[in-house]
């Protein structure tokens, strides 16, 4: 065996991702990324070494069977390579497209030590896609535990806790606030990035396990938490209502017209499909010269949306240097080739306005790097008499978002931290509050997809613990 | 789905549905709205709940035809489903006894102010209902008033029903005889500039004043900052910490500044509209 791998001649590079061109997908919203074919994916599979010791899977927050799904790629035994993933990743079409790999398994590969890792999230794309095509094959559900579960929200979090729970045999309800269901997923991150279709899709499937999806329901405002238990006779309850308060700057000039949160922005653009106006009722406005306030993802795709919408020039404005940026190398790279302008080491401190309260312009201050704090991270210092005024007309803040307090201030006896997450067990999911539990994004903060996922397994282990024993 | 129970036309611009939501009747209280879609491609539009029956889960709005999705929700009859509908939203106006509550209501503000009125009369207040539109035609609901309030004055800024004036005009009377110290607290719901008139006046006399801002909205769930505005020092979510606001600590030029800012793009909306309406159906 260890003959035949030193034998193998591996190719150093994975198969590149075939991808729109830069030039013209900067102004549309079709998906930038163009996914595998079987060809492609066979042969990518075919590079992976197989390691015994599967370092990738433990790079995993989920653990999918790496390897074995990969072996089965390279087996052309695509209906079984899916299954494999799904035993652990509820939902692999999204994955595969929006995880930061290279800090996750594709970071501890055996092959990355020496050349670039296994294609591992595109080979996760290829498998979902391919059977999202086909027609998705529902899974067995146990029979009825005649118990009634609420999950509050819809995001990443809240479908794979009411699939794992559906699957059980539990009697699922999930409660959303927005008009449509899948949280981030669907207002958040673009059309370029994560079609629409493909959530939509997970979250028919989710139905087909017998998952009911109340649309349109404000947890917390038609009814509380408790009020769910006591009322409405729900054994259980799951919070996964996400980070979607957002954060502004606190400077003068915020709230003049032309300055959005990336919510906002994003929200009018991808939810509500405001770059179909005047087809679809939402209307967004964006000027001549974009600056967009922030360095991480939410950064890069208002960035790249903006582009999209007209927008001639997009920059994006942050404090530290292109070292520090918070978003995957990758979507940075999409973004500049895209044609977006980096501001490093710049940060406004005023917003200014036109009589008619009209953004005209941002004044910035520059600032060096400091020795490195703590963290490791050099703290940006600004520098004195530097200030300068940055000529725009539009303003997206993306600088972070927080818990929304809707749930969390209305729910008796739930235990918050200072910034207004949820305390919860992270190994399984337990609030404050019997039969209460909470995960992803309101409990970490602004985090990623697939925590937010695990999070919604680990719970739905333990609520069914929970359940069975009551 | 949510269907339409009942229509009733008030003026060819403002409409009254009946809409069988029971979810949110059975939670809703005085001052909280709702936000409704008409379609798949429809914005997402706040309107007050201006009052609702829990028994029979339903919930009242009274709009004003004022761009497309109030025209085209105006088009739609009894009997006829809007896809979304969402609520109660909003913080629900804090109702206490106070002795004299006087409420103002401008125009189609005299929806919203109506569930108010009778919140605080039902509190044990004595609530003096003042209520005010531009002409007889656009009056509406002054037996509903009358219902709720303990005594109710009505006015039309032309004359031409009952007594000619501003809402302003008719609480500056009321204000002068019952003495500004026996008022602890005036509501004004209704166009911004009759709110902001009513605060600037109220200020003066020193009485507490509470007005329902209707800023610019998306989700409604203090997810977006949309709908922020400064009050007093600070920035504010109308969706979830109005909207009832303290009139007199409200940046009102803000407000109205906010209030324009997709102006061209609904120009443009209504002429597309209207220019598919022609050509029968957009698709
Ligand atoms: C623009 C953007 C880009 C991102 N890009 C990436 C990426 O590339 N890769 C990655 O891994 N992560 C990315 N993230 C982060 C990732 O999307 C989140 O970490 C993840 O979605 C969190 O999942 P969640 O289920 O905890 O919450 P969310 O996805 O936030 O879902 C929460 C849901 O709960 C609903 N809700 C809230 N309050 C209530 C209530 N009171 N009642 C009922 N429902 C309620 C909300 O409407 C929402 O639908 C991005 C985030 C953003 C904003
Ligand atoms: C909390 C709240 C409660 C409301 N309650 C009611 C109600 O009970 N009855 C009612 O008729 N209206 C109410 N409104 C206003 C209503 O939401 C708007 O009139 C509606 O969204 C306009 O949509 P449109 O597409 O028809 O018009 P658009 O084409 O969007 O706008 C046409 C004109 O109306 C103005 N406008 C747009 N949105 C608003 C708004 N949110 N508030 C005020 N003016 C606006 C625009 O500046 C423009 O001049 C409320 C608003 C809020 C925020
Ligand atoms: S570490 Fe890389 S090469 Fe080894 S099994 Fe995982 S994907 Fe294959
Ligand atoms: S409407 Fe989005 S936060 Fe208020």
């Amino acid at each position: 065996m260890a003959d035949e791998k030193a034998k193998k001649k591996i190719d150093p590079h994975k198969h590149e991702m075939p991808v729109q061109e830069a030039k013209v997908r900067a102004h549309n919203f079709e998906e930038v990324a163009l996914g595998y074919d079987e060809e492609t994916a066979v042969a990518e599979a075919q590079r992976c070494l197989q390691c015994k010791n599967e370092p990738c899977r433990q790079g995993c927050p989920v653990e999918v069977f790496i390897p074995d799904f990969i072996k089965l790629v390279a087996e052309r035994d695509f209906d079984g390579a899916i299954k494999k993933i799904k035993e652990k990743n509820a939902l692999p079409a999204v994955c595969g497209r929006v995880c930061p790999q290279e800090n996750q398994c594709e970071k501890y590969c055996t092959l990355a030590k020496k050349f670039e890792a296994v294609g591992i999230g595109r080979l996760e794309r290829f498998c979902a896609d391919r059977e999202l095509q086909k027609g998705v094959t529902v899974p067995e559900v146990a029979p009825p535990t005649g118990k009634k579960v609420a999950v509050v929200g819809s995001g990443p979090s809240g479908l794979t806790c009411a699939s794992d729970l559906a699957k059980l045999g539990h009697e699922v309800t999930i409660f959303e606030a927005l008009h449509v269901a899948g949280g981030v997923l669907m207002y958040g991150i673009p059309q370029f990035r994560l079609p629409k279709e493909v959530v939509q899709a997970e979250v028919e499937n989710l139905k087909k396990l017998g998952v009911k999806i109340e649309v349109n329901s404000v947890v917390g405002k038609f009814s509380t938490v408790d009020e769910l238990m006591e009322e409405e006779s729900f054994d259980a309850v799951y919070i996964g209502t996400g980070a979607g308060l957002p954060y502004f700057m606190g400077i003068p000039g915020e709230n003049a017209c032309g300055v959005y949160s990336a919510n906002e922005f994003l929200t009018r653009t991808n939810l509500m499909k405001a770059y179909l106006f005047p087809k679809y009722d939402t209307p967004i406005k964006v000027g001549k010269k974009v600056a967009v306030l922030g360095g991480g993802n939410v950064a890069m795709d208002g960035a790249r949306t903006a582009l999209r919408l007209g927008a001639e020039e997009s920059h994006i404005v942050y404090r530290r240097s292109r070292e520090e940026l918070p978003a995957r190398k990758e979507e940075a790279e999409h973004a500049e080739e895209e044609g977006v302008i980096f501001d490093l080491l710049t940060s406004p401190v005023e917003i200014i306005s036109n009589e008619e309260g009209w953004v005209t312009g941002m004044k910035c201050i520059k600032y060096e790097l400091g020795e490195p704090d703590a963290s490791g991270r050099r703290s940006p210092i600004p520098i004195e008499g530097s200030e300068f005024i940055m000529d725009i007309d539009t303003v997206v803040v993306a600088i972070g978002q927080g818990p929304n307090p809707l749930v969390p201030r209305t729910t008796k006896g739930l235990e918050l931290n200072k910034r207004g997450n949820i305390v919860a067990n992270l190994e399984t999911g337990a609030t404050s509050k019997t039969g209460v539990y909470a995960g992803g994004d309101v409990v970490t903060g602004a985090a990623t997809v697939i925590l937010a996922m695990g999070a919604g397994r680990t719970a739905a282990k333990s609520i069914h613990e929970y359940l069975s024993n009551k | 789905m949510f269907k339409i129970l009942e229509k009733q036309v008030f003026s060819p611009v403002i409409k009254q549905f009946v809409i069988h939501a029971p979810r949110v009747a059975k939670s809703c209280k005085a001052g909280q709205f709702i936000i409704l879609g008409i379609n798949e491609e429809g914005e997402r539009i706040p309107l007050t709940i201006a009052d609702f029956d829990r028994e029979k889960g339903t919930i009242t709005i009274v709009f004003q035809e004022v761009g497309k999705s109030t025209i085209q929700l105006g088009a739609m009859e009894a009997g006829d489903y809007i896809k979304d509908f969402v609520g109660p939203l909003g913080e629900p106006t804090h109702i206490e006894n106070l002795g004299t509550v006087i409420c103002v209501a401008g125009g189609v503000g005299i929806a919203p102010v109506h569930p108010i009125a009778r919140a605080f009369k039902e509190a044990g207040n004595h609530v003096i209902g003042i209520m005010g539109t531009r002409t007889q035609d656009l009056m509406f609901w002054e037996d509903k008033m009358g219902a709720a309030c303990s005594e109710l004055l009505v006015t039309t800024d032309d004359g031409s029903y009952v007594r000619q004036g501003f809402v302003t005009d008719v609480l500056k009377d009321v204000i002068e005889s019952k003495g500004k110290e026996n008022i602890p607290l005036i509501i004004a719901i209704g166009p911004q500039p009759m709110m902001r008139a009513v605060c600037n006046m109220t200020k003066e006399y020193g009485i507490k004043t509470i007005v329902s801002l209707n800023a610019l909205m998306v989700d409604g769930t203090g997810m977006c900052g949309c709908c922020r505005i400064s009050v007093g020092d600070e920035t504010k979510f109308v969706c979830v910490d109005g909207p009832d606001f303290d009139g007199h600590q409200v940046n009102w030029s803000e407000l109205a500044m906010r209030q324009v800012y997709f102006k061209s793009e609904e120009q443009l909306a209504l002429e597309y509209k209207e220019c598919t309406c022609r050509n029968g159906g957009a698709e």
